[in-house]
């Protein structure tokens, strides 16, 4: 492997990474905001005991997100100098902007909200954790405008050889940005709705097999109490798992709908913005308007510029054209009808400038690598599908009140909480890989602005060696494996304490509690 | 003179001053945590005076680096790729030490407890040593080429400069951290930090004051010895405050010294962001390192109503949590028992 590949292998595991914190990071966190507002309107004990435990999950998870987050700033300077020379001017300001105006805000106040519990009055505390968790949703916007930027740059002149900005209101209200930060933020809350969704229903199963709750002949709840295991599984447990496991499954199926509203929109910008990534997204080498439910190919014939050896087994007619032109007529152009465009746009070779390094002069090869935009396509649509039909079920299935007395269903239901996450990283491997081989995609249908576009073969640091690019993968990948393990077992050991996990206060005894009024009511 | 790069430079110097001053206190409680903590209490202690800032006090670094990337993109991606290695480590640094942070808590053993505590300490030395190295070396050149990339292998950056500013940045973090323990705590700890304070400031101090010292002589800058004067000054009143135990105005004079030091540091520098020491031709520059009009007019517009939102309310947060923290504040450590 030579420096660029390494980079490239680096900057997607640990995006990736990054990304399986960050949606829970912000859907759990306005979901935990929701909660302490009932508990403030209400008063009732349950919504506060929600507050306690699903924020306590929430920070096991968030502080893993600051951790790796600050590896994607500094990787655009270490790994990618050329990169961050050529749409410095333009992509820096988005991320400036993430720091000062949202990071900060996100960060101070999170602070606020979990050393404040007996500092601030009530609904000053109440605030933080609803501008925290508000500001983490601002964040994901400059960090969306400066993605699709890359994936659609416009507001944009080159002088000099650099992308300069030109108009601001062009950057930051980018359609790419539009359509892509509505799809990211449901696909959020897709995330945070599962994990309410699995975890509830963890529990209401294992007060079932406790013999604390029964059914009665009707099949309706009898919520009972425990007195053995400690005071968190009373009736307000059971009340707190219900509740959760039904805003879960509600967040998770209007999410959903949000992501398949706004999936369609993007990807008929896909098809004017990007029109290669659709047709490797189909497999499709030749027009037409199909989508394709399974297509094969001898895998290794690939590589090379050329799409002859896929064989669609079984379309849907029509389907393709309607994602991409709400009609099912209209052709959506194949990969052999789009290469040439490609080639006789772009040329054929890369220029013969030190800039690409050992490859300079060869041949471009404008076909992403079709296995991953083909599957990966097809894996986030599934999995955010199978998400929406598992939520809807298990509305149903707990109407009456609990779940039902099987461990299988109880094993799907945790199992359920990876499927939103799998689709997230799915469909960001489908949309960054289907950008290759460019970093910043040219605007094909767009005069004028058509030579913003950036190689990934020219992004990658010239003065950084492939010893130093492999130390750093090495040393990353190790240390976010470690840490994954660290968080998940974290996770696991707070969600089996369950409630009192949360709330130590509940275990003891809450008569002598005068003495030592002056205990920090939370710390380290 | 460009006033817009000008300004920005200015403004990232007060950014990198920001986060010395505010996460300098963190990063030497980091430290603290192996080195003057006697026991699991005091630790706790410790941990807890910047538990609730120091995720806040970290975003200044976050945004000095993307405020460089914005402002000034060349001087960014020079900096930042030449010193890979290093730059690695102390990204491996911040990670651990965050993680510790918030783990350290919930483990069950005093043994994990203890892993967790190297982690901060470790993790705290590396980030302060490696931010030290690296704006010490921004300010005194590293082996650039016309095109701004690394002459030379891995370690070709490395230098007396690089030491000198790693030790700097870490015996300021050490000592500033002992400053405002005596403003934090109370009882053994308060007691034993002003002892140190008062015996240690001068030492610990005088690694930062060299590298001033050294980019003003370097550059021969007039302009610069003005903040420099004051530094020194300030150095003398936090000593001389020091051995009379006025803890708040050791903090002050402490804070004085690190922002008129960094003033002085980067004044001196100007108009280079980051000199070449292969040849003076491929200095970058305000005003050839920097972005354009536009963007800089429009990241100053963000920066003039972002920047004093945040030091309102990051000043907010240290008056709600302005009281002291002692070892009967901490309260007893619960293991997490599984009921399922």
């Amino acid at each position: 492997m030579d420096v660029l590949e390494i980079a490239r292998w680096q900057f997607g595991i640990t995006t990736v990474y990054h990304f399986l914190m960050v949606p829970l990071t912000i859907g759990l966190g306005l979901t935990v905001a929701v909660m302490q507002t009932a508990w403030h309107r209400t008063g009732k004990e349950e919504f506060l005991r929600m507050t306690k435990f699903w924020g306590k999950l929430f920070l096991i998870n968030f502080i893993m997100g600051v951790a790796t987050g600050i590896v994607q700033e500094f990787q655009f300077g270490m790994a990618w100098s050329e990169y961050s020379r050529f749409v410095g001017d333009v992509f820096g300001a988005p991320l400036a902007m993430e720091a000062l105006l949202a990071f900060f805000l996100e960060s101070v106040l999170l602070g606020l909200w979990i050393f404040g519990w007996d500092r601030l009055p009530k609904r000053i505390h109440l605030a933080t954790i609803w501008i925290a968790s508000l500001a983490s949703i601002f964040s994901a916007y400059f960090i969306l405008v400066a993605n699709s930027w890359m994936q659609h740059p416009v507001g944009t002149e080159i002088v000099d050889g650099r992308a300069t900005m030109v108009d601001a209101w062009a950057v930051f209200t980018n359609n790419t940005a539009l359509v892509t930060f509505p799809h990211t933020i449901f696909g959020a809350f897709a995330v945070a709705g599962g994990f309410l969704l699995g975890i509830s229903w963890f529990h209401l199963y294992k007060r079932r097999q406790a013999g604390i709750d029964t059914v009665d002949a009707a099949g309706k709840v009898i919520v009972g109490e425990s007195g053995t295991l400690g005071k968190n599984r009373d009736k307000v447990d059971y009340q707190v798992w219900i509740k959760s496991l039904r805003i879960g499954a509600a967040v998770a199926m209007v999410s959903f709908m949000g992501v398949a509203l706004s999936g369609h929109a993007q990807a008929q910008l896909m098809i004017q913005q990007q029109p290669m990534k659709m047709a490797a997204a189909e497999a499709a080498c030749h027009d037409g308007t199909g989508f394709s439910l399974l297509s094969v190919s001898d895998l290794r014939g690939g590589g090379a510029t050329t799409c002859d050896n896929v064989v669609g087994v079984f379309e849907i007619p029509g389907l393709l054209s309607f994602l991409a032109h709400d009609n099912f007529t209209t052709e959506v152009k194949g990969v052999n009808t789009l290469l040439p465009e490609y080639q006789e746009k772009y040329g054929t070779h890369l220029p013969d400038d030190p800039m690409y390094g050992e490859r300079a002069g060869s041949e471009i090869n404008y076909l992403p690598v079709m296995e991953v935009t083909y599957w990966g396509f097809r894996l986030m649509i599934t999995l955010g599908g199978l998400s929406a039909v598992a939520a809807a079920v298990a509305l149903w299935l707990t109407r009456k009140g609990t779940v039902p007395h099987s461990k299988w269903i109880s094993r799907l239901a945790v199992l359920g909480i990876l499927a939103p996450l799998g689709g997230n990283s799915a469909g960001w491997i489908f949309t960054e890989m289907g950008r290759q081989p460019f970093v910043v995609a040219p605007n094909p249908s767009f005069q004028g602005i058509d030579q913003v576009f950036m190689y990934t073969a020219a992004a990658v640091s010239p003065g950084v060696s492939a010893g130093e690019m492999l130390f750093s993968l090495i040393a990353l990948v190790s240390i976010y494996a470690f840490l994954l393990v660290v968080e998940v077992v974290l996770l696991i050991r707070y969600v089996r304490g369950g409630i009192g996990s949360a709330m130590p206060e509940l275990h003891e005894h809450p008569d002598d509690g005068d003495k030592d009024t002056d205990v920090l009511s939370f710390a380290y | 003179m460009d006033f817009l790069p000008t300004l920005w430079f200015i403004l990232i110097a007060v950014l990198w001053g920001g986060y010395l001053f505010l996460e300098g206190f963190d990063l030497g409680v980091g430290m603290l945590m192996k080195t003057f903590a006697k026991n699991e209490k005091q630790r706790r202690v410790l941990l807890n005076t910047v538990g609730p800032v120091w995720d806040g006090n970290e975003v200044w670094l976050i945004t000095a680096g993307a405020a460089t990337f914005a402002a000034f993109p060349y001087w960014y991606a020079s900096l930042f790729s030449t010193l890979y290695v290093p730059l690695t480590l102390v990204l491996v640094a911040l990670i651990f030490r965050a993680v510790a942070f918030e783990y350290r808590g919930k483990a069950h053993t005093l043994a994990v407890r203890n892993a967790w505590d190297w982690a901060i300490f470790l993790g705290s030395f590396v980030a302060a040593f490696g931010v030290g190295a690296m704006l010490a070396l921004s300010t005194t050149g590293l082996p650039l080429n016309a095109n701004g990339d690394r002459v030379g292998g891995p370690f070709a950056w490395f230098n007396m400069y690089a030491v000198l500013g790693g030790l700097a940045v870490v015996a300021f973090c050490l000592i500033h951290a002992l400053a405002f323990l005596g403003l934090k705590t109370d009882g053994d700890i308060r007691a034993r930090a002003a002892r140190l304070v008062a015996r240690w400031l001068p030492v610990a101090l005088t690694p930062l004051a060299a590298w001033a010292v050294a980019v003003v002589l370097l550059n021969r800058s007039v302009v610069a010895l003005a903040p420099l004067g004051l530094a020194v000054g300030a150095l003398l009143f936090a000593w001389f405050r020091a051995r009379r135990n006025n803890e708040g105005l050791v903090f002050i004079g402490l804070g004085v010294f690190l922002l008129a030091g960094v003033a002085a540091i980067f004044t001196a520098a100007y108009p280079n962001v980051l000199p070449s020491t292969i040849d003076a031709a491929f200095n970058l520059t305000v005003s050839n390192a920097s972005s354009t009009p536009y963007t800089l007019k429009l990241m100053s517009i963000v920066a003039a109503f972002g920047l004093p939102l945040v030091l309102a309310y990051q000043a907010w947060t240290y008056w709600v949590f302005r009281k002291r923290v002692t070892e009967e504040h901490i309260p007893e450590a619960h293991n997490v028992t599984p009921i399922v």
